[in-house]
C-alpha cells in the first residue's frame, strides 16, 4: 500500500548537503543544535556526508533541560563516541540557579520555554555565529515561513516580517558582531522524508521512538510520561501503557502515543495512516494558536 | 522519486488558498487535527466554510489581517512525485515575494477568476514567470462554477492570455490553460463531467507529468566551488576535494576542465558523492571532485568543461528586481554574489524601469524602489564567469548585498 510514500527523494539530501557546506564556508564558529531527536540525528549524518572524508568541522550543542529521557542522553553519548564529534552542553539548571530563568510551577509546567535562555547564553559563551537546527517547515505554520539562513539579533529574536529574501540557491549569512544565524538544512523535508531517510541510511535512533511499556498519566486522552519532573494530582493514576514517542522534546512537554510500532518500517506505516500531525503530541505547541511563533520571536529555534 | 517545485501566486479572492487546500485534501496530505484546527479557527472568524488560507497564513499578523505576507511552503506527495509549493501573496507590494517564490520553481501556477478574466495581477504574475524563464506555466481559470462552466467564457480568457504571451515571447515556454472549480473539485484531481468540452488532463495529472530537470542536464557543465575538503589525517594525507553543487550539465571522470576565472586547466580524477565514487554526476547533485594537477582552486571559483568556457564579464546589462525598502543608489558600491563568488559592483545606469502591469518601459529614472524591476548596466571589480540568463538560467543570476546593512537588496538576471 502507498509504496510511493516510502521512497526518499534524494534531491533533498543534495540540497541539505549544499546548505551545510554553505554554513561551514560562511561562518567562523557554527555548531549543530543536537536534541537527540530524529531530525538532529539526520543532520549529523548529512554533515558527515558533506565533509567526507574530512571530519565535521563543528561541534554538537545540546541544550539540556535536565528533564531528559534517559534513553536520549545515552544515545547522545553513544553518538558522540561513534562520531568523535565535540559535545557542548548548556544546562537549563545553571540558568535557574543563577536566577536568569525561573522555573514554572503547576500542573502543566515545563522547562521548554526556559531552553531559550540557556540556548542564547550558550551561543554567547561559545561565541557561536551559526547554529544548525533540524527544524522543518512542514512541522508547524510559523516554521513554514522560516528562512534557511534565519538571522537573529543580539537577543536572539526572530523578525518574521523583515526576513531576507532567499532567491535561487543563494544563502546570505552576512551578519554584524553579536548577531547570529539559525541554519535549517532540512527545511524542505517532511516527517516522512526523515523517516524514509533513517530507513534508507540505516541510522540508529533512541529507543523511545519504538514501542515500549511506560508509566503514563492519561489526561483527557493525552498520555503524559510519568516521571519526577511531572506534577501529579492526587486523583490522577499512573498506568502502564504500550507507547512510543513521535517527537522527542523533554519529558515535561512530549506526550506519548499508544503504539505497537517496533521497527522503522512499522513507524512509517503508522505515520502514513495517521490522522494526527506530528506536533499534535507536543504540549508546548498547544499553549496557544501562535505558541511556536511567540517562542521563535524571542529566540527559540 | 523526483521533486517538483511549483510557485503559486494570486490575489486574495481568486481561490488560490482553496485550490491548494483542496489539492492537499484530495491527496490526503492534511491530517484530521489540522483540519479540525482550521474548522475551529474558521468558526472563530465567523465564517461557515473551511478557510483553507489558515493553513498557509502562519504568522499572527497574517491571520489578524487576513492577508498573506510571506512566502509559505507547502508539501505533498502523489505516487509520481513529491511537490513543494511556494505560495506567494499576490498584492503589488509583494513582487519581491513572488520573485522569491518563483526563483526555485520549475512550474508556475497562475490563477484567474473566470468572472473577471485577465486583470492587472495576471500581467504581473506572467511577467515574473517569464522574466524568470519558468519552463512550465499553468494558467488555472478558476471558479468556472460561477460562469455555468461556460466554454465561451473559458475560450475568451484563453485567447486573451495567449495574446499576452505573444507580447512577452519565450521560446522555451510550455503553456497549459485549464478550466476548473477548486471549490467543487472540477478538473482538479479528476476530469470534470460538467466540462466535457475540455479535452486536457486535470490539474494534478498535468503537475505529475511535467518534465523537469532535463533542460538543466543538457546545458554546459557549471559548478561553483563551495568548500575545499582537506582532511589532513593519515589515511587521506594528500586529499584535496573540491565540494559544490552542480548548477547545470554533467561531468564525467577524466573530463578536461577549466577553472574560472584563473583559466587554469586540469582533468577530473575522481567524482565523489560522500563515500561513493561516481563515473558521472549531473545537475543539482552535491559532489566532491578531485583533479589530476596541483592547481589553485578555492571558494568562488567555477569549474567548467574545457571548450565550454563562459565569457568573463565585468561590464554587463541585467534585469534586476529591487527587494529592499532602501532604494537603489546608482554609483554606490554593492557586493555582487554570483555562484559562490562575491565581488564589488556598481549599478552604473538604469536603462529603464519595467512596468509589470502595462508592460511599458519607463526611461530617465535614476533610482529603484522596492518591488520595481528594471534593466540596468553594472560593472564589477573582478570578472564573473556568468552566462546570459536566457541560455543558462542557473548560471545567469546574481544577488546584490548591501555592505552596511548586510541585506540582500536585489536579484539580477544577466542579459545576453
Amino acid at each position: 500500500m502507498k509504496e510511493y510514500l516510502r521512497e526518499f527523494p534524494r534531491e533533498l539530501e543534495d540540497e541539505a548537503v549544499y546548505i551545510i557546506r554553505e554554513a561551514a564556508s560562511q561562518f567562523e564558529r557554527p555548531a549543530i543544535l543536537f536534541s537527540g531527536g530524529k531530525d538532529s540525528i539526520t543532520l549529523v549524518r548529512l554533515a558527515q556526508k558533506a565533509f567526507y572524508p574530512g571530519k565535521v568541522p563543528f561541534p554538537l550543542v545540546h541544550i539540556d533541560t535536565g528533564h531528559n529521557f534517559i534513553e536520549t542522553i545515552e544515545f547522545r553519548d553513544w553518538l558522540v563516541s561513534q562520531t568523535g564529534m565535540e559535545l557542548v552542553v548548556g544546562h537549563v539548571q545553571d540558568d535557574i540557579n543563577a536566577k536568569r530563568a525561573t522555573e514554572e510551577t503547576g500542573k502543566f509546567s515545563s522547562r521548554n520555554t526556559l531552553q531559550t535562555t540557556t540556548l542564547l547564553r550558550t551561543i554567547e559563551e561559545y561565541n557561536l555565529d551559526a547554529c544548525l537546527g533540524g527544524a522543518r517547515r512542514d512541522e508547524e505554520k510559523a516554521r513554514a515561513k522560516e528562512r534557511i539562513f534565519s538571522v537573529r539579533d543580539d537577543f536572539g529574536q526572530w523578525d518574521a516580517k523583515n526576513q531576507r529574501p532567499e532567491l535561487f540557491d543563494y544563502l546570505n549569512g552576512r551578519i554584524k558582531p553579536g548577531e547570529n544565524v539559525r541554519v535549517f538544512p532540512i527545511s524542505n523535508w517532511t516527517e516522512l522524508d526523515v523517516w524514509n531517510y533513517i530507513r534508507e541510511e540505516k541510522l540508529e535512533i533512541p529507543s523511545i521512538y519504538f514501542s515500549h511499556t511506560r508509566e503514563v498519566i492519561d489526561r483527557d486522552g493525552v498520555l503524559w510520561p510519568y516521571s519526577d519532573f511531572i506534577y501529579k494530582e492526587p486523583s490522577e493514576v499512573v498506568v502502564h501503557r504500550q507507547v512510543r514517542f513521535r517527537t522527542v522534546g523533554d519529558m515535561s512537554c512530549t506526550a506519548a502515543l499508544a503504539s505497537d510500532a517496533s521497527t522503522v518500517d512499522q513507524i512509517i506505516n503508522e505515520i502514513i495512516d495517521a490522522t494526527v500531525s506530528e506536533r499534535g503530541s507536543r504540549l508546548d505547541d498547544k499553549r496557544s494558536e501562535a505558541a511556536m511563533e511567540t517562542r521563535k520571536v524571542i529566540g527559540y529555534f | 522519486m523526483d521533486v517538483l517545485r511549483v510557485a503559486t501566486a494570486g490575489s486574495v479572492d481568486d481561490g488560490k488558498s482553496t485550490l491548494i487546500g483542496r489539492l492537499l485534501y484530495e491527496t490526503k496530505s492534511i491530517t484530521q487535527d489540522k483540519l479540525d484546527a482550521i474548522e475551529r479557527a474558521s468558526q472563530r472568524k465567523g465564517i461557515d466554510f473551511l478557510d483553507l488560507s489558515l493553513l498557509t497564513d502562519g504568522l499572527i499578523a497574517e491571520r489578524e489581517q487576513g492577508i498573506t505576507i510571506d512566502v509559505a511552503h507547502i508539501y505533498f506527495n502523489t505516487p509520481k512525485r513529491k511537490f513543494i509549493i511556494a505560495d506567494s501573496p499576490g498584492h503589488v507590494e509583494y513582487t519581491r515575494n513572488m520573485v522569491t517564490g518563483a526563483s526555485k520553481s520549475e512550474a508556475s501556477l497562475i490563477l484567474i477568476d473566470a468572472r473577471k478574466g485577465i486583470v492587472e495581477q495576471t500581467y504581473r504574475h506572467y511577467f515574473i514567470a517569464n522574466l524568470l524563464r519558468i519552463p512550465n506555466v499553468i494558467v488555472c481559470v478558476n471558479k468556472m462554477d460561477l460562469v455555468d462552466y461556460s466554454q465561451e467564457v473559458f475560450n475568451a480568457i484563453k485567447k486573451d492570455f495567449t495574446a499576452l504571451t505573444e507580447k512577452l515571447p519565450n521560446k522555451h515556454l510550455a503553456l497549459t490553460i485549464i478550466p476548473l472549480s477548486s471549490l467543487h473539485g472540477d478538473n482538479l484531481t479528476e476530469s470534470s463531467e460538467r466540462m466535457s468540452w475540455y479535452e486536457g488532463d486535470p490539474l494534478l495529472t498535468i503537475l505529475e507529468d511535467l518534465p523537469v530537470k532535463k533542460l538543466l542536464k543538457d546545458l554546459p557543465f557549471r559548478m561553483p566551488i563551495q568548500y575545499v575538503i582537506r582532511p589532513r589525517n593519515e589515511a587521506n594525507h594528500d586529499f584535496r576535494g573540491y565540494a559544490g553543487r552542480i548548477s547545470s550539465g554533467e561531468i564525467n571522470e577524466g573530463d578536461s576542465v577549466v577553472v574560472l576565472p584563473s583559466g587554469r586547466t586540469t582533468k577530473i580524477r575522481k567524482i565523489y558523492k560522500y563515500d561513493t565514487e561516481l563515473e558521472c554526476a549531473t545537475a543539482k547533485e552535491s559532489i566532491t571532485l578531485t583533479v589530476e594537477d596541483d592547481v589553485d582552486i578555492s571558494r568562488g571559483d567555477f569549474i567548467v568543461r574545457a571548450g565550454e568556457e563562459t565569457e568573463l564579464r565585468t561590464n554587463f546589462q541585467a534585469y534586476i528586481c529591487w527587494l529592499n525598502s532602501q532604494p537603489l543608489a546608482t554609483n554606490k558600491t554593492y557586493l555582487l554574489q554570483h555562484g559562490t563568488l562575491v565581488v564589488k559592483s556598481k549599478v552604473s545606469s538604469i536603462e529603464f524601469v519595467q512596468d509589470t502591469a502595462s508592460l511599458l518601459k519607463i526611461e530617465s529614472i535614476n533610482t529603484l524602489k522596492m518591488n520595481e524591476i528594471a534593466c540596468v548596466s553594472l560593472k564589477t571589480g573582478k570578472p564573473i564567469a556568468a552566462d546570459p540568463y536566457d541560455t543558462n538560467p542557473p548560471n545567469g543570476t546574481f544577488i546584490l548585498l548591501d555592505e552596511h546593512t548586510n541585506n540582500t537588496v536585489a536579484v539580477g538576471f544577466i542579459g545576453s
